[in-house]
């Protein structure tokens, strides 16, 4: 089931209010993304722990309706 | 934790073999572009692992998902350690820092293609 750009985003950013999230439609499909979330939340997380952050803000979509989300985490350069 | 018997044939997997992939198909035949991705990287690796086909076990499946908090497969675990699913194993490969794992967890990669 599509799900559209704008709706992931707002998830991310309703759990990681200061994340920068880009993301990217792969397909075209609304079913194929890929997002690069960077935030200060991250800060001495590993990285399956900000995986896991990003998720848990998805509530349970990833791996269902939400199909392929190809994901990458940062915490900001400037830091 | 123990109302979830799967949780005990997933701990066992994990510690019995020293890297292991639940993934859909099998590292021959992977049946997900994800998982294949996850194959070939550890075959150029040349590092030896168990694949574990969840699209043959359901209860595997979503059983892994609950034990690693993970919401997709595939799923990389080595020495019964949760290391990441297919978009951290990338990373990881390319920064060099997956080599750098395996050398930490003793584990022999033999390059197939050394640069």
């Amino acid at each position: 089931m599509p799900m559209d750009a704008g709706t992931i985003e707002n998830l991310i950013k309703e759990s990681l209010p200061d994340a920068q999230v880009t993301i990217q439609d792969l397909a075209g499909d609304g079913d194929h993304y890929a997002a690069l979330v960077v935030s200060n939340a991250f800060t001495g997380k590993t990285r399956v722990q900000q995986h896991q952050m990003v998720y848990q803000a998805l509530e349970g979509r990833m791996g269902g309706e939400l199909h392929a989300l190809a994901l990458q985490t940062s915490v900001p350069k400037d830091n | 934790m123990s109302e979830h018997p799967v949780f005990d044939r997933i701990k066992q997997e994990v510690d019995d073999s020293p890297v292991v992939l639940f993934m859909k198909g099998t590292p021959v035949f992977p049946q997900c572009g994800f998982s294949a991705t996850c194959v070939q990287v550890l075959s150029n690796l040349g590092i030896p692992f168990k694949g574990i086909n969840v699209l043959e076990d359901p209860e595997i499946r979503e059983g892994v998902k609950a034990y690693s908090n993970w919401p997709t497969v595939p799923q990389l675990y080595v020495k019964g350690e949760f290391v990441g699913g297919c978009d951290i194993i990338r990373e990881m490969y390319e920064t060099g820092e997956l080599v750098e794992y395996f050398n930490t967890n003793g584990i022999e990669i033999q390059l197939a293609n050394p640069q």
